[in-house]
């Protein structure tokens, strides 16, 4: 289990070693436990998914990764070091980039605005020099915009890049939310069910979109879904929980076969 | 009397042009400062969704300051930019003594927070500079005091310097404003947190950041305000009620929008001229500039809940 020297997947690809290691993390909120005793490593270049019914706590798990939630007990390791507690901008300054379960957009801006907004995190001329809007902010922006356009062009958005980001459908809306993450060439993509509330058509256009990044980038991404058919094809290695619990990790085959992780999935409706 | 509301002041428009402009003309020179006013209350809604009372006790000190520094034998220019670092300085200052301390408290707490500011800033602003009436050094800072006199329609528009030099550097502000937030990331970055808090932390925008920067934009908007009401109305305590005249602006052009800021201060700029001198003085004595623009934005906002330039509001039950 604790490879740190990576290993090759089902169908040949070379994984990378440890990229992030989650240590015994539980979260509680008041008088409920949302994460209860839950280790998991993710590996450099991997899909890794996190599985499970509604309200087991996926999402909790995700904010408290990217800063958003301060877990009650348990370590997050990032890049070889433990990470001390840290706001969600300066997780995000550290390469991890999300998208949010339920769409967190700059709505009044532009499509081409919004994904520029994931380029702030590589911006570094002052405030100063940005106000007079000189030399290296000038020359900053220029190179940004560039990386931007090529994100834009991967995620076939052309079309849309001066829509105001309100106006556009919900689909075309996650895609562009993955754009704004992808901008900011994350060494660790986080997803919080990307595929959720799509319908056939969409799921495979966004699936196929995630199995590009990664493979075209190397983008480490981890991603959750509670509907376990789609990330099967998807995944690498993926990490079950229910009620809060880990109740299951492993290769998409292995996950599909223990018993733990048919009965959570039996004992609950999904849609 | 119908004749006086609704006829004679249209028939006076038309007969007397170049008297129409002059009035249009000041109303614009004030509007533009309430513009400018405006959009220092709504950068800091966006961002904070606190409504900065302090807004106008900024405009003295921003004015004391520089008028302050001056006396003390510091050339004009120099007191200026010292003048700008003062409001720096304030703005990092109350971003980490009252606004961090206050994250996550209700709105109206914060609020309170600015009324305590601008109560602190009176007391302090006075044992620093005194509470007499100062005068802008206006000449000392190169602004022209002449005037120009043009004839259109072969009448008389007079065109003050200083008006010019202020809707001049008023505009240059606005205009400089707005490329900074539309074309530079931390324009966007100020943007991108006024239209969604947690999207922006999860782009690496840091709240603390914008705060100060704002809330600086809103010193630097002080201090010209401060500079060209001052130098008609000298400095003192009594300009901070350039800051109210913002409120009507707000009530129109909403707390949010930039375009509602711009367009809202120059509307009730001139508007509130135009009543003043063809309906105020001649029908209720004058002094109607004081109420008039709270007057028409409580009537716009009648036949429009959603000010000026708002969306529609879909209630939700
Ligand atoms: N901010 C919060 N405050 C209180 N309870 C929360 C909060 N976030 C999540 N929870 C609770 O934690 C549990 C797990 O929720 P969540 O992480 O959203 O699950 P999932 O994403 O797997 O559907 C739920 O019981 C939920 O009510
Ligand atoms: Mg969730």
């Amino acid at each position: 289990m604790k490879d740190t020297e990576g290993y090759v997947t089902a169908d040949g690809r070379q994984i990378g070693g440890t990229l992030m290691e989650m240590k015994n993390i539980t979260l509680r909120f008041g008088g409920v436990v949302a994460i209860k005793d839950i280790s998991f490593d993710v590996h450099e270049g991997e899909i890794r998914a996190i599985i499970g019914p509604n309200g087991a706590g996926k999402s909790s798990m995700l904010n408290v990764i990217s800063g958003f939630y301060t877990p009650s007990e348990g370590e997050v390791w990032y890049q070889g070091a433990k990470r001390p507690q840290m706001k969600p901008y300066e997780v995000a300054r550290m390469g991890v980039a999300r998208t949010f379960q339920n769409i967190a957009l700059f709505e009044g801006m532009t499509v081409l605005d919004n994904v520029m907004t994931g380029r702030l995190t590589h911006m570094n001329a002052s405030v100063l020099s940005q106000a007079i809007w000189w030399g290296r902010a000038r020359e900053e922006e220029i190179e940004n915009r560039e990386k931007v356009e090529r994100v834009i062009d991967f995620l076939e958005i052309q079309h849309i890049r001066k829509t105001p980001v309100g106006r556009l459908p919900y689909g075309l809306k996650k895609r562009v939310e993955l754009a704004r993450a992808l901008a900011a060439e994350p060494s660790l993509l986080l997803l919080d069910e990307p595929m959720a509330g799509m319908n056939v058509e969409e799921k495979e256009d966004m699936s196929r979109f995630i199995l590009d990044v990664n493979d075209e980038f190397g983008t480490t991404i981890c991603l959750i879904e509670h509907d376990m058919g789609v990330v099967m094809d998807l995944s690498d290695r993926v990490v079950v929980m229910d009620y809060g619990k880990k109740i299951g990790d492993g290769t998409p085959d292995e996950v599909r076969n223990d018993q733990a992780v048919i009965d959570a999935y039996l004992g609950v409706a999904h849609d | 009397m119908l004749a006086d509301i609704f006829i004679n002041p249209f028939i006076e428009m038309f007969a007397y042009p170049d008297f129409l402009m002059q009035v249009l003309w000041e109303g614009l020179v004030s509007g533009i400062l309430y513009a400018l006013i405006a959009l220092g209350f709504v950068l800091i809604f966006r961002s904070s969704r606190i409504f900065n009372f302090a807004q106008g006790i900024m405009v003295v000190f921003a004015a004391l300051t520089l008028v302050g520094l001056h006396a003390f034998g510091i050339p004009a220019w120099i007191s200026v930019i010292l003048t700008l670092g003062v409001m720096f300085g304030l703005a990092v200052t109350i971003e980490r003594v009252v606004l961090r301390p206050l994250v996550g408290q209700p709105d109206i707490i914060l609020f309170m927070a600015t009324i305590g500011i601008t109560l602190f800033l009176i007391g302090f602003g006075e044992t620093i500079f005194g509470g007499e009436n100062k005068v802008m050094i206006t000449s000392e800072l190169g602004i022209p005091t002449g005037d120009t006199v043009l004839e259109p329609f072969g009448g008389l528009l007079i065109l003050q310097h200083l008006d010019i030099t202020v809707v001049v550097v008023a505009t240059l502000l606005v205009g400089g404003l707005i490329a900074f937030l539309n074309y530079t990331s931390m324009g966007r970055a100020i943007r991108a947190l006024g239209d969604d808090h947690q999207a922006a932390l999860s782009v690496g925008i840091s709240l603390q950041t914008i705060w100060v920067l704002v809330w600086f934009i809103a010193g630097i908007i002080a201090l010209v305000t401060g500079i060209a009401w001052g130098a008609r109305a000298g400095v003192s305590f009594a300009l901070e009620v350039i800051a109210y005249k913002a409120l009507p602006v707000l009530m129109l052009g909403g707390l949010e929008s930039i375009t509602g800021a711009i367009v809202g201060g120059l509307m009730i700029g001139m508007l509130e001229k135009l009543f003043e001198i063809y309906w105020g003085q001649p029908l209720l004595g004058g002094n109607t500039e004081t109420w008039f623009a709270f007057v028409l934005a409580l009537v716009v906002l009648l036949f429009r809940p959603q000010g000026l330039f708002g969306e529609k509001i879909i209630e939700r039950v």
